[in-house]
């Protein structure tokens, strides 16, 4: 049986740390996905109930969850395409140290300047 | 090719060559790609073909979605009028619901993965897959009648 210290100790290089977060963040954007179907199935029954709900999504430590929630689903996407190209275009391996490399540039350099936009939003 | 690389039967010698999650996979089985490796043929390759297919147009559909509604607008100026005047029109019905559908089956397919991958007793593994597509079945067809029946 694997345990969770070999997943962290599992000298894979930087495709096992790709590997987990894919997988960590794929479980919490579903996580999320199955919440949200319920509390937007919510319209369904008028403004009120809705617009009432509402105010949980407005409470600040949602808001942190929210900007949370589009890092995992930008890695996600991004990790993702990764996999893509390399399953499709088997000769990409021999750069596919780059392209993990290149997955966490792409993701850092259009994360924080949304995640620093979201969490002034928040502040106003 | 370029000399480098050695194709899909080349397998690197020692540990790296085992994933840790592929608990069936033998020291020599070939390494192809960067995910789940392609099965041969049947459902189980239209679901790796999915996952792919899926995933290229969520990540168009998905980072849309949250471009719109959680960074342009956000949660402080949503509400139902909001949803009111953007359900007019049949476009933005028929971008969330095939977004819903896609979404939602390849965060099912993802998780039937992971049960294969972690859940090693076959009763278990039952139990969950079943639980996972009644519950599954439920919410597609919640977030569907949702979508489609929604009147201002």
């Amino acid at each position: 049986m694997v345990k969770l210290r070999d997943y962290l100790t599992y000298r894979g290089g930087p495709g096992h740390w790709s590997w987990i977060l894919h997988r960590v963040t794929g479980v919490g954007v579903f996580l999320f996905l199955l919440v949200h179907i319920v509390d937007i199935a919510l319209v369904g029954w008028g403004p009120g109930p809705f617009n009432k709900l509402l105010f949980l999504y407005r409470y600040p430590p949602f808001r942190v969850g929210e900007i949370v929630l589009v890092g995992a689903v930008l890695y996600h996407a991004l990790n993702g395409l990764r996999i893509c190209v390399i399953d499709f275009w088997p000769e990409a391996t021999v750069i596919h140290r780059k392209l993990v490399y290149a997955v966490g540039i792409v993701f850092t350099v259009v994360f924080i300047p949304t995640a620093v936009y979201m969490f002034s939003v928040i502040l106003k | 090719m370029d000399s480098r690389f050695r194709g899909n039967d080349y397998v690197p010698k020692g540990r790296v060559a085992m994933r840790p999650y592929r608990v069936r996979q033998k020291q020599g089985e070939p390494m192809n790609g960067a995910g789940r490796p392609r099965p041969e043929s049947g459902l189980e390759l239209y679901a790796w073909m999915f996952m792919r297919v899926s995933g290229v147009v969520l990540l168009f559909l998905a980072l849309g979605h949250l471009l719109i509604m959680h960074i342009i607008n956000n949660v402080d100026n949503i509400d139902f009028q909001f949803v009111a005047r953007r359900y007019a029109t049949p476009f933005w019905r028929t971008y969330d619901l095939v977004m819903l559908w896609l979404a939602l089956i390849h965060g099912l397919n993802g998780i039937r993965t992971l049960v294969g991958d972690y859940v090693r007793a076959k009763g278990w593994q039952v139990a969950t897959l079943a639980s996972l597509y009644v519950f599954g079945f439920i919410l597609l067809a919640l977030g569907s009648l949702t979508i489609a029946t929604f009147r201002p």
